[in-house]
Order: C-alpha cells, then structure tokens, then sequence
C-alpha cells in the first residue's frame, strides 16, 4: 500500500518510539509524543509496538490510498474519517484502492494522535529510527514534516488484517489519562536548587500553557519559583524526556521528545509516563497543575503501560481468530505444527 | 580531594534513568570518571540498559524499568572498579583536525588576534599547539565540548551572532573552542575551518570526535585543504586517530 499526501495538515511527521542510542553523538531521541498511544496503534494491528506512524497534530492531513490495508488512529479524537465517514479513534478500518482519509477536526479532547498502518510506515532507518527530527532534517521523509504530493510507502502487514475491520480497543485500555488530574513529578536531581517557597509554589499554583510550545519543549506560565543562592545555571547535564527545567526566568519547561541531549539548567524532577501522556494532549492556553510523586509510582505506570500493550494484542489475536456462524468454517488462524522435530509457526488466511 | 568525598551521587532521574554524578563543575578527573564508568557499564551484559549518555561531569544510564529497576542499576554502578589515575592519564585517544585558518575560512582571527594582543600567525600557533579534551558530546548532534585551550586566545562572542554558520568551522568563544557539525547560526568567534565532516548521520558512527577523545588542530594551507575536502567527499578519506597506552 501507498500513501499520496493531498493536504499536510499542521505539523505532520513520520514517528517511532524515538532514537535511542546516539544521544552520546548528541543526537535527540525525538520520537512520538503520546508513546504509550503509538505501542497499543501498533499492536492492534498486528504491528512491533515500535513501528513507524504519521504523528498528526491538531488539523490532520488529507491522503489518498493506494492498494489495500487496514489503519487505527491511536490518540485524541481528531475526527479520523474514511471517505467523509467518521472512524474516530481506537478503532481499526480496512482500507481498499482510492479511498481518502481526512480529520474533521478536534474534538476537544486533545491535539494529536499516531496514524499506524498495517505493516508500519516504511522508510529506511537512520540511526536506527526513522523519527524525524526536523531541527538537524534527520529521519523520516528527508528530516522534514510531510508536504503536499509526498509518497508513503507502508509494509507489509500481519496476515489476517482483512479480519480488522471495526476492532475496537476497550476503553479501559485508552491510555489517555484524566484531564484534570495534576501532572505527577518525580521530584530529585536540583531540587535543591529551589527555595522552600519556590517548591511550594510549583505544587500549589496553576499554570498556563504558553504558545510557544512545540514538540520540543511545553513553557509554562504562572508563579515564578526562585532559586536558592546558587541560582539556575548548572553545568551542562543529560535531560531525560519529561524533565521539569527551571532557568533564571523562573517559569517551568517540560521537555518533550524534540528536548536537545544535555542542558545547562536546573530540574527539578521528572514527570511520569501517564503524566506526560496527558500533557502532550493538552492545547496551549490550557492550565496544569503538578503533585509530588516517587519513583515506585512511575514504574507502577510503566508496568500498566506494558500491561495494556500486551492485552490489546491478545484482543487483536482473538479478534482476527473468531468464526462466522452463517459462512461455511474457512481455514484461518494460528497453528503451531512439529515436523520431523522442527517447530513451524504457521498463520492460515481465508482468501 | 575534598571535591569528591560527596561524590559520586547517585541520582534518579524519573523511572527510567539514573544519573551518577562526580562533580558539580567542570573537573577533569570527574570527566575522566564518568568514562571509566560508561565502559565498566557497557560491559555488564546482565544489566539492560538502553543507552548510556556521558556529560562533563555526570553519566545518566537510560533503562527499561519494567525490565531492570534503578535499585539494580544503581548497584551495577556501585560495583564498578575505581578509576586508576595513572592508568588514565598515560592512555588516550588522540584525534587530529586538519584546519585552514584564516581568511574566508576564519573571518575573526583578526578579532582574537586584536583581542590577545598578538599576531594571527601566534593565534593559530597557540590554538594548534596544545591538545584539548572533549569533555562531552551535546547541544547538536556532534557538537563536541572541548575544554584545555590556551587561554590567551579566550575572545568573547560576536555581539551580532550569524545567522548561518558553515559546517565545519572553528572557532572561540570565551575560554572555550569547537567546531560546527553542522550548518547552524551562533556567535562564535571563526578562526578557521577543518574540511572533515564531524557529523555523518548514515554512518555506523555518526560522530568524528567522541567523548573523551582528545583533539588536536593540525593548521593546513588552503590547498591542502581543498584535497582533503575531495577525498571526504569521494569517501577515500582516513582521520587520523591515535591510540596511546
């Protein structure tokens, strides 16, 4: 299958779980924002958690298919449509030669979300990701986000992808979070930094998003925390996703995928997974507030992360698996066979 | 010593990553430290961990902590031998950056020159005659920290900054010196250009100079230059890099 890009949409761009292993070159991990949203898109078609996507921001792209196969829209609603009619979410569709997706719009629950195909989005790696990151044009479609005409080629999908069709993710399963919630940070690193007040500041008052926030780095405006005699500046140090920096100004950036390797400012903890799912959803304008957290709790969020990966491709299997009663029993599905003592993994399709 | 007996920290840095620090400024023997320790971790293959980012001062170890837990990672760090002072001083990677100083390729050594009170001639001597350690690698993809210049040729930065910089050049600012990687804009005073490409993103390694390398600038005339920027470009090109025990 292929993809003719008829309209870019906002800020759209090839994204995987990001590229690790090169922030010693100083090379940012980048990746998709809503990380535990892209695994489950992925796994629900059948992909590895970690294959290529479109990451869609805010007003989506318009795209032509070419050939078959079979999409999710894992993340906020933004009006995900085949053909003018509304997919939505979390939900798969199977698509044929010729049909057009658009995004109506947000729904207000969000601003971007992982278009995954069946089979990924294929373009060659660099550096072991094909996440684009668009400051140094590296990865994805020539280091750039997607423009007018540009072709996408998708791989090859997981057999039984014609058995997609309507597979939906429970919502228990939606790893969006709830909105009103305060942001969780796992406080250490300079949180001596701070004065008393400061930190008693941060956990107390309202922020604002401001508009100058993007896939690098979410400002926020509101009560100035101040430092300690020792002041912000602290010799250049690694920034792990989710670090919540502080420079002299006061005013807190969380430092999102796009974040550059090592920084020079202090942080003052780090936001956890689900925190951060539910902080790349948020528009700007929109206000946050944070609670302290420890360690045990982000890992708790880890494992529930992984959890629900894990069911959503145990539901995908026993979807793609059930029978018709009104059609004659077609031969498909999973079959494990030993022959002369070697083990064959074999998947049946009904053609 | 009184620097180290708070030292090493071990820090958590959200659920996935732990960042032992050696120091809290720039201090050779804590660099030299956090790269002892990066190798001791690469070589302990029953501890997972995803990536490991070595900074002046600081190593922060990245894991998968539905796999292996900060606890474990912190102990695995714990376990590493104490660096052996004499064994790190008398072993070093040295690389050498051919540059061409001066003229379209250094518009500012008249600058640094006017600056130190000395002659461009004495600028480029003082840059090329010492080795400078980097520290770390950061800011942008290949951008390399050097530290251990000649401190007479320290020249503060542009007060205009350029908004496009070549690829490839040399220069000051303040104490510190370094090469552009890649096109980008800044302030940094241009003493010259090396016509090797620090940063090649399809490569194995995608960075010329590493952590802990140390760097020497090697002057070369134009002509010099312009050959080996030919034989980088044809890919027949081989940095020159030592190995010394």
């Amino acid at each position: 299958m292929e993809l003719i890009i008829r309209k870019a949409g906002m800020l759209t761009s090839v994204q995987d779980l990001g590229r690790w292993g090169y922030q010693s070159s100083g090379v940012p991990v980048a990746g998709a924002m809503d990380l535990p949203a892209l695994r489950i898109g992925n796994v629900m078609l059948g992909n590895p958690e970690g294959a290529a996507a479109l990451e869609v921001t805010l007003l989506g792209p318009e795209i032509e298919v070419k050939g078959t196969g079979a999409a999710v829209f894992a993340g906020a609603d933004l009006g995900f449509s085949v053909n003018g009619k509304a997919v939505g979410s979390w939900r798969s569709v199977v698509l044929k030669d010729g049909d057009v997706i658009t995004f109506k719009g947000p729904r207000g629950k969000g601003c971007r979300g992982n278009l995954c195909f069946a089979g990924g989005v294929y373009i060659p790696p660099v550096m072991n990701s094909c996440s684009t990151y668009i400051r140094a044009k590296i990865g994805g479609v020539e280091g750039r986000a997607l423009k007018i005409g540009d072709v996408i080629k998708i791989g090859e999908p997981a057999a039984l992808w014609k058995k997609l069709e309507g597979f939906c993710l429970p919502e228990d399963l939606d790893p969006a979070q709830d909105a009103n919630a305060p942001l969780a940070i796992i406080t250490g690193l300079q949180e001596d930094a701070f004065t008393e007040e400061g930190k008693k500041l941060l956990f107390e008052s309202e922020y604002t998003i401001t508009a100058e926030s993007d896939r690098m780095g979410c400002r926020l405006e509101g009560a100035k925390i101040e430092h300690t005699e020792k002041g912000a500046d602290i010799v250049s140090d690694a920034i792990p996703l989710g670090a919540v920096q502080i420079p002299g100004h006061g005013m807190p950036i969380i430092m999102l995928a796009d974040r550059q390797t090592t920084g020079g400012y202090t942080k003052i903890g780090v936001l956890t997974p689900l925190s951060m799912e539910a902080l790349v959803q948020k528009m700007p304008g929109s206000k946050v507030r944070f609670r302290r957290a420890d360690v045990s709790e982000g890992v708790a969020e880890q494992m529930r992360i992984k959890e629900a990966v894990r069911r959503a491709k145990e539901l995908r299997l026993s979807h793609v698996s059930r029978t018709h009663s009104e059609a004659p029993k077609p031969l498909f599905g999973h079959f494990i066979l030993t022959v002369e003592g070697k083990r064959y993994e074999i998947t049946c399709e009904e053609i | 010593m009184s620097l180290y007996i708070k030292y090493p920290k071990y820090l958590t840095a959200g659920e996935s990553c732990v960042v032992v620090e050696f120091a809290d400024e720039i201090d050779r023997g804590a660099n030299d430290a956090v790269m002892n320790l990066k190798k001791y971790l690469l070589t302990q293959k029953d501890i997972s961990i995803v990536e490991c980012l070595p900074t002046y001062r600081s190593l922060a170890v990245y894991f998968d902590p539905t796999v292996v837990s900060a606890d474990e990672v912190i102990n695995a760090a714990k376990s590493a031998p104490e660096l052996d002072g004499e064994e790190c001083a008398s072993s070093f990677t040295e690389i050498s950056i051919p540059v061409c100083y001066g003229g379209e390729y250094g518009p500012d050594i008249a600058n640094v020159a006017e600056h130190a009170g000395i002659s461009e001639e004495d600028v480029i001597k003082r840059h090329s005659s010492k080795s400078c350690h980097c520290y770390m690698i950061g800011f942008m993809p290949g951008f390399a920290y050097l530290g251990g210049m000649d401190e007479s040729i320290a020249t503060p930065r542009l007060t205009n900054p350029r908004t496009v910089i070549n690829g490839g050049s040399v220069g000051i600012a303040g104490k510190q010196t370094g090469i552009y990687p890649i096109d980008s804009p800044g302030g940094w005073q241009l003493i010259g250009r090396t016509p090797l490409r620090l940063f090649t993103p399809e490569a194995s390694r995608p960075t010329l100079i590493e952590a802990g390398y140390e760097v020497r600038f090697v002057p070369v005339a134009e002509e010099e230059y312009k050959k080996i920027e030919a034989e980088v470009a044809a890919g027949t090109y081989k940095p020159l890099i030592t190995e010394a025990k």
